[in-house]
C-alpha cells in the first residue's frame, strides 16, 4: 500500500510541475512586455547566449564534418560507392546530427549558463528586488532569455550545418581525392529542401524551445542555496539531453518514419 | 559589460552567419530545384507492367539530364498495371511517340525513369499517356531467363 502511495505522490508531483512549468512557459512567452527597451533586452540575450555559443558550434560543427567525412569514406570504399559520400555527409548532418549534437551543445553552453545566471538571482534576492519595485519577473528576466534561446538555437544548427558540410568537402575533396562534381551532384540529387533541410529546423526549433525552457525553469525553481544552483545546473543539462535525444526519436519517427 | 554598439553588431554578425548558412544550404546542399520547379509543368501518365524499386519522386531524364519527377505511384485494378504519373518541366517538349523506360542508376543504384524522345510532330501534353513503355529489369527475372536459356 505505502509503495502504491508513494507512486501515487510522486506522479502527482510530476504532474504539478510539470503544470506549473507550462503556465510558467505560457506567462513569460506570452505574457506582453511592458518595457520600451525589448529590443535592448532580447539583443544582450542574443549576444550571450548565440554569440558566446558560436565558437563551439563553429568547432565542434567542423570536427564532425571531418569525422563523418572520413569514416564514411572507409565505410564506402569497401563498397565502391566512395561517391556516395557527399550524399551520406549532408543527410545525416541535416536531418540528425546538426539538430542533436547542436542542441546538446547549445543545452551544455547556454542552458546551464541561463540556469546558474537566473538561479543566482533567486538566491541573491535579485527577482524579489523586482518583484517589490512592481517589475514582473517572468517578463523583465525570463521572456527576453526564453525567446532568445528560441530563436538562436536553430540559426546555430543552421550554421553547425553549413559549417560541418564544409568540414566533410575538405576531407572527402580536398584530402581524399572524391570527385567535386560527385560530391555536389550526388548531395544535391539526394537532400530534399522542405523534406530534410525544413524538418531539421523543425527539430532545432523544438529542441530550442525544450532546452531554453528547461534551462529557466531550472534556474526560476532552484532552491535558493550555493548548493541548489549547482544541482539545478545539473538538472539543467542532464534533462535537456535527455529531453532532446527522446524528441529527436518521436520527431524523426513522425517525419521520416512513414517512407 | 560589454557596450551597446558591440552587442548589437556581434549579433548582426550572427543573424548574417545564420542567413549565409541557410542560402547555402537551401541552393548548394539540396539545390532547390523541387520547390520551384513544382509550381509550373505538366503531367504525364504512363503504365508499365512492373515497375521494379521505383518510388515517388524518383527522376525523370531526357539524355541522362533531369526533366521532372514521378508524383504518384497506384495500381490500375482492371489491368493490373502500374499507374505511373510524371510530372515533367514546363520548358520540356517532347514528341508525343516518345518511350519511357524504368532504369537503375548503377548496379545497386535508386530506380529512375528515362524517356527517349520519338519523331513525331505533334508533342506530348498535360493529361496525355505515354503508349511506349519498357519495365524494370528485374535482376532475378533476368538471372531466371538467363538459368533456363543455358539448359536448352
Amino acid at each position: 500500500m505505502n509503495a502504491i502511495q508513494s507512486l501515487g505522490r510522486a506522479t502527482l508531483n510530476w504532474l504539478e510541475t510539470f503544470g506549473y512549468s507550462t503556465l510558467f512557459l505560457f506567462a513569460s512567452m506570452f505574457g506582453r512586455p511592458r518595457f520600451k527597451n525589448v529590443w535592448t533586452l532580447l539583443s544582450t540575450q542574443f549576444y550571450s547566449v548565440g554569440v558566446l555559443s558560436l565558437v563551439i558550434i563553429l568547432c565542434s560543427g567542423f570536427f564532425v564534418g571531418m569525422v563523418l567525412g572520413l569514416q564514411g569514406y572507409t565505410t564506402l570504399t569497401k563498397f565502391g560507392a566512395s561517391q556516395a559520400i557527399g550524399q551520406l555527409v549532408a543527410l545525416s548532418l541535416v536531418r540528425e546530427l546538426g539538430p542533436v549534437v547542436g542542441a546538446l551543445l547549445f543545452a551544455g553552453r547556454a542552458g546551464s549558463a541561463l540556469t546558474a545566471e537566473i538561479a543566482l538571482m533567486k538566491t541573491t534576492e535579485q527577482l524579489d528586488s523586482l518583484r517589490m519595485l512592481g517589475v514582473d519577473p517572468l517578463r523583465r528576466v525570463i521572456a527576453p532569455r526564453l525567446w532568445a534561446g528560441f530563436i538562436i538555437l536553430p540559426i546555430l544548427v543552421l550554421i553547425f550545418n553549413a559549417v560541418a558540410i564544409f568540414g566533410g568537402y575538405l576531407v572527402a575533396v580536398e584530402w581524399l581525392n572524391v570527385d567535386a562534381g560527385a560530391f555536389w551532384g550526388n548531395m544535391q540529387a539526394s537532400v530534399d529542401f522542405s523534406d530534410d533541410i525544413v524538418n531539421g529546423i523543425i527539430k532545432s526549433i523544438v529542441f530550442g524551445l525544450l532546452v531554453t525552457w528547461i534551462a529557466v525553469f531550472q534556474g526560476y525553481t532552484a532552491v535558493p542555496t550555493a548548493e541548489g544552483i549547482g544541482f539545478a545546473t545539473t538538472r539543467t543539462v542532464v534533462y535537456s539531453s535527455l529531453v532532446i535525444l527522446g524528441a529527436d526519436f518521436v520527431l524523426t519517427a513522425v517525419m521520416f518514419g512513414g517512407v | 559589460m560589454l557596450n551597446r554598439r558591440m552587442i548589437e553588431v556581434t549579433v548582426g554578425f550572427l543573424m548574417l552567419l545564420g542567413i549565409v548558412s541557410f542560402v547555402v544550404l537551401a541552393f548548394q546542399v539540396s539545390g532547390l530545384r523541387t520547390v520551384y520547379s513544382s509550381e509550373k509543368g505538366y503531367q504525364v501518365t504512363a503504365y508499365f507492367d512492373n515497375i521494379g524499386g521505383l518510388k515517388t519522386k524518383a527522376r525523370v531524364t531526357v539524355a541522362g539530364v533531369s526533366v521532372g519527377k514521378v508524383m504518384s505511384i497506384q495500381l490500375d485494378p482492371k489491368t493490373y498495371q502500374a499507374k505511373v504519373v510524371l510530372f515533367l518541366d514546363s520548358d520540356l517538349v517532347v514528341p508525343d511517340d516518345s518511350a519511357a523506360s524504368i532504369l537503375t542508376a548503377g548496379l545497386l543504384g535508386d530506380n529512375y525513369i528515362s524517356l527517349e524522345p520519338g519523331a513525331e510532330e505533334t508533342s506530348l501534353k498535360n493529361g496525355d499517356i505515354i503508349q511506349e513503355t519498357h519495365s524494370a529489369m528485374i535482376l532475378e527475372r533476368l538471372i531466371g531467363q538467363f538459368l533456363f536459356n543455358k539448359d536448352k
